[in-house]
């Protein structure tokens, strides 16, 4: 293969990854601070894609604007997943607790269809749809938009978590709930945290990827599996290690894409983040089983 | 006082199901609720489904989120073997179970290495990847059109050809299936079973085999499963991809919620209540369901965990141990 062909599928894979690493890290901030997987993740990237797009489209609102606020109102839907789902629910199993974040999901998903209907929309892109020509490769300069976003953030995200109080009370969570909280840290309040940096992770994924991909209110699910897989290729240990587990997960699946290797045609392209999910539960299977809260 | 008394002693169970087999024997008929036959037939077969995933659920404690990919397995099994190469549709029915049982076993042995979340993440990944094989595969199953003109099933002459004729049979598959399971759960692997889902440790250190437990259930759920899915296609003679996505298996679990984790006889109130709610009452409203399926989950997960018709019988025990008024503990 040629080596431009080659780095147009790199492209595309970084693309997909940075989505799948946004995702991710709503994943692995949520586990670590309070053992829940959040199955409703995928839902906000579609609520952060559909919410700019209507805002925009609908209301008037400058995108810029618009864009900020599909933020704040997915941000505020995470709030109240914690809030009112997954606090009212005490001591609950893992089982329950699995059925209630499935349960938020299609919720959010069918207040969608209802609200904004069920066709696909595509938001405009940030600056323009020119595509740029890099070392024989075209790139869209959302594509930039989106892969450089996520690169800030996650820059932002490590120096949170290492640099600052609230970010090293996460941490302190994530490590040991109760011995944090005999040293004063609400766990609470940490974990609400937690919930309203995924909801605006997952919004600002949405809010950037939707011109580019254009969004349906129902690609929550596949998109909250792909990100589960960046999250579990990390280990739910760090922000940075899900960036990395999305942006490998993307190239992986680009790259199969390329390859053309046996069934993996493009059309069979959501299988791979499925094998690549069950080669590394199978082999960290031990690990996870550990690290799992008794039910 | 003692009228009270005496209805509170006496035992109702038999009763009870006495009513609901007259209710069953007699529903389809035209002057009692003939013009529901199918939603029954429905009924029946979401109760096949979802009895499997509150074994499953309600009794080793594990999810799974992809149960309408076995359904969907054993759909398309009877639907291309009889259609496309003109197979016996019950020899069909019965290949699909036991290629669904065989497929269920192989990916149970890496699956069940997993618990918890990991299993259940792991469960929907497989229902999605099942639903786009059943899309793509288009030279088979027809793709998302689907296909039609599945032949009907029959004994020598008799053909199951009417609604009020598939009610039967699918209703005695239903019964059949639920005794079994009733059977199950009663047996040496019923406490077994239920040890698991008290204490895996517990129950691993008294030398049941935990995985091999769990695995067989799988197993078993993903046959019930696959023999709804056939009969599903010969009451119809048509299929497609629709009912076997992701929605279909949360509908799955919504259903195995209402009608109680633990609960055999649950599934059928379960499976009526949403088969109800989603034909009759929801029809004009598009997407409204979803939104109604997500509250029910939410709702029944955070106040009444062990899923609402073992709450509604708990209730039945107490006021017939004449402990109604008393806070439970």
């Amino acid at each position: 293969m040629a080596s431009d062909q080659l780095l147009q599928y790199l492209f595309s894979g970084l693309t997909h990854g940075s989505i799948y690493a946004l995702v991710g890290v709503g994943f692995t901030i949520i586990y670590a601070v309070t053992s829940i997987i959040n199955f409703a993740q995928g839902e906000f990237v579609m609520l952060g894609g559909m919410l700019s797009f209507f805002l925009f489209a609908s209301m008037g609102v400058p995108l810029p604007m618009a864009v900020i606020l599909a933020i704040i109102v997915a941000a505020v839907v995470g709030a109240l997943l914690y809030l009112l789902a997954i606090r009212s629910a005490r001591q609950a199993s893992v089982v329950s607790l699995i059925i209630i974040t499935i349960g938020a999901s299609i919720f959010i998903r069918g207040i969608a269809a209802e609200v904004w209907g069920v066709d696909a929309v595509r938001p405009p892109a940030f600056t323009g749809t020119t595509s740029w020509l890099v070392a024989g490769a075209y790139i869209q300069p959302q594509a930039v938009w989106l892969i450089g976003i996520t690169l800030v953030l996650t820059l932002l995200l490590h120096l949170f978590f290492n640099f600052t109080m609230m970010g090293k009370a996460l941490k302190a969570c994530a490590i040991n709930r109760s011995a944090a909280g005999m040293v004063g840290i609400d766990a609470r309040a940490m974990a609400l945290t937690a919930f309203v940096m995924a909801g605006a992770l997952g919004a600002i994924g949405g809010t950037v990827m939707s011109p580019l991909t254009s969004i349906t209110y129902g690609m929550g699910a596949m998109i909250g599996l792909k990100g589960f897989v960046a999250a579990s290729i990390g280990g739910f240990k760090s922000p940075v290690a899900a960036v990395i587990g999305g942006l490998t997960l993307g190239i992986v699946e680009a790259m199969a894409v390329a390859i053309g290797w046996g069934p993996f045609s493009s059309a069979y392209k959501d299988a791979i983040a499925l094998i690549v999910l069950l080669a590394i539960l199978l082999l960290r299977a031990g690990q996870l089983a550990a690290q799992e809260r008794p039910s | 006082m003692m009228n009270v008394e005496r209805l509170q002693r006496f035992n109702w169970r038999p009763v009870a199901i006495g009513f609901l087999l007259v209710l069953l024997l007699l529903m389809p008929f035209n002057w009692f609720m003939g013009q529901y036959t199918t939603l029954l037939v429905f009924i029946g077969l979401h109760t096949m489904v979802t009895v499997g995933l509150c074994l499953l659920l309600g009794y080793t404690g594990q999810v799974s989120l992809g149960q309408a990919a076995f359904y969907g397995l054993g759909a398309y099994f009877s639907a291309v073997l009889s259609k496309t190469y003109g197979v016996n549709p019950w020899l069909a029915m019965i290949i699909g179970a036991i290629a669904t049982g065989t497929f269920a076993y192989v990916i149970a042995y890496p699956i069940f290495r997993l618990k918890g979340n990991y299993l259940a993440m792991a469960t929907l990944g497989l229902g999605i990847i099942m639903y786009v094989l059943f899309r793509q595969m288009a030279q088979y199953t027809g793709g998302p059109d689907g296909m039609g003109g599945i032949p009907q099933l029959a004994i020598g002459s008799f053909v199951f050809d009417t609604p009020f004729k598939r009610y039967y049979l699918v209703w005695f598959f239903c019964l059949s299936i639920l005794l079994l399971s009733q059977n199950i759960v009663n047996s040496r692997t019923g406490r077994a079973l239920r040890a698991i889902h008290g204490s895996e440790a517990a129950s691993a250190s008294l030398g049941i085999n935990v995985a091999q437990f769990k695995m067989k259930i799988f197993v078993l759920a993903a046959v019930y499963a696959s023999l709804a899915g056939s009969l599903f296609v010969h009451h119809l003679s048509f299929v497609n991809p629709q009912p076997f996505g992701f929605l279909g298996s949360v509908m799955i679990v919504v259903m195995a919620v209402v009608g109680g984790l633990a609960s055999i006889w649950g599934a059928i109130f379960g499976a009526a209540m949403v088969r109800i709610l989603s034909d009759e009452l929801l029809l004009r409203f598009g997407e409204l369901d979803i939104v109604i399926y997500g509250l029910i989950l939410m709702l029944v997960m955070i106040f009444t965990p062990e899923g609402l018709f073992v709450r509604l019988k708990s209730y039945y025990r107490r006021w017939q141990t004449g402990r109604l008024g008393e806070v439970e503990l």
